[in-house]
């Protein structure tokens, strides 16, 4: 197999990972919908923690692609 | 040029160059420097401009200046409580400077100084280091216990131990690749979409009307750019928060 194509096809599996990276936003949001549908003067509680839990499980997607481009381009 | 044969080239915005013609070649001062002393003029006539009023009823200047002081101090105040208070410089130096890198990279022809590796592992490199002395000045050899939470059972140790280690080893480079990433990816985004436009516009006469929409496309994403770059600033400080509540608190 050349190079060539094995870089692409491990960049392709390499962002598989943002299956579940995608999965842990959704339920970030839902529950802080839900939480703050439960109890509304919450929100300035929980608005800043949700928005770090959105932060950080971005940063798990941007390291698969950060993987993806080093294996491209390296 | 941004198509070069088959391929985009979404990479090559990130590459230094000097400016300020036959001086700056003599120095080696890059675009990344020239932003960095836009960034730190910036942010010094925003403070000092806005505080030279100092009424009691700010006005809009003012109270910019005031409301930015203020979060960083909240920030530090909820997360460390107030023996936090004298890392107020540091952390607001480190938002400020990474939000205005972030920010200013997002005007055509400018540079964004934190989507270098170099520079945010800077950054995370001196935080992690003034976590590690803050802790180790402030509790001793007992600073090696946070290592072991108090109350799991002893023969989790060889487990919990090493893990643990890891896990605070990793903290500069999640806190630097985080900012960095986001970085790049963003202006990748960008880089590709312009250069679709580019591409679009080119096919004939229909191509015009078909280049409108990864131009909308990245009117949107300039402005979840815009949305990013503060959250990547607000992220990086707030972590900065938490990591000194762990080394001033020991858990």
């Amino acid at each position: 197999m050349e190079v060539a194509a094995a870089k692409a096809i491990g960049a392709g599996i390499a962002v598989l990972s943002l299956f579940g990276v995608g999965l842990a936003m959704g339920n970030i949001f839902s529950t802080l919908i839900s939480s703050v549908a439960r109890n509304p003067a919450a929100r300035d509680i929980v608005f800043p923690i949700g928005i770090l839990g959105f932060a950080l499980t971005e940063a798990v997607a941007l390291f698969a692609l950060l993987i993806a481009f080093l294996i491209l381009f390296t | 040029m941004a198509v070069e044969g088959k391929a985009i080239d979404a990479l090559g915005q990130f590459e230094l160059g000097t400016v300020l013609g036959p001086v700056g070649a003599a120095v080696g001062f890059t675009q990344s420097n020239l932003y960095m002393l836009i960034s730190a003029g910036l942010i010094f006539v925003l403070m000092m401009s806005g505080m030279r009023a100092r009424a009691i009823i700010p006005g809009r200047m003012q109270g910019l200046a005031e409301s930015a002081y203020g979060f960083i101090d909240d920030m530090l105040q909820a997360q460390v409580g107030e023996a936090g208070r004298r890392f107020l410089p540091f952390v607001f130096t480190l938002f400020m400077f990474i939000l205005f890198g972030n920010m200013l990279g997002l005007f055509p022809y400018a540079f964004t100084y934190t989507s270098h590796i170099t520079m945010t592992f800077t950054l995370a490199g001196i935080v992690f280091v003034l976590i590690t002395f803050v802790g180790i000045s402030l509790h001793g050899r007992k600073f090696f216990g946070y290592f072991f939470p108090e109350g799991a059972p002893l023969w989790l140790a060889p487990i919990i131990i090493p893990v643990e280690i890891i896990s605070y080893l990793s903290r500069p480079i999640s806190l630097s690749v985080r900012l960095f990433a986001n970085m790049v990816a963003g202006h990748v985004m960008l880089k590709v979409f312009a250069t679709f436009v580019v591409m679009l516009a080119g096919l004939g006469t229909v191509g015009p009307f078909l280049a409108v929409a990864p131009l909308a496309m990245n009117v949107a994403l300039v402005g979840f750019e815009v949305l990013v770059a503060f959250l990547q600033a607000y992220v990086f400080a707030i972590l900065t928060c938490i990591y000194l509540h762990d080394a001033v608190h020991l858990h």
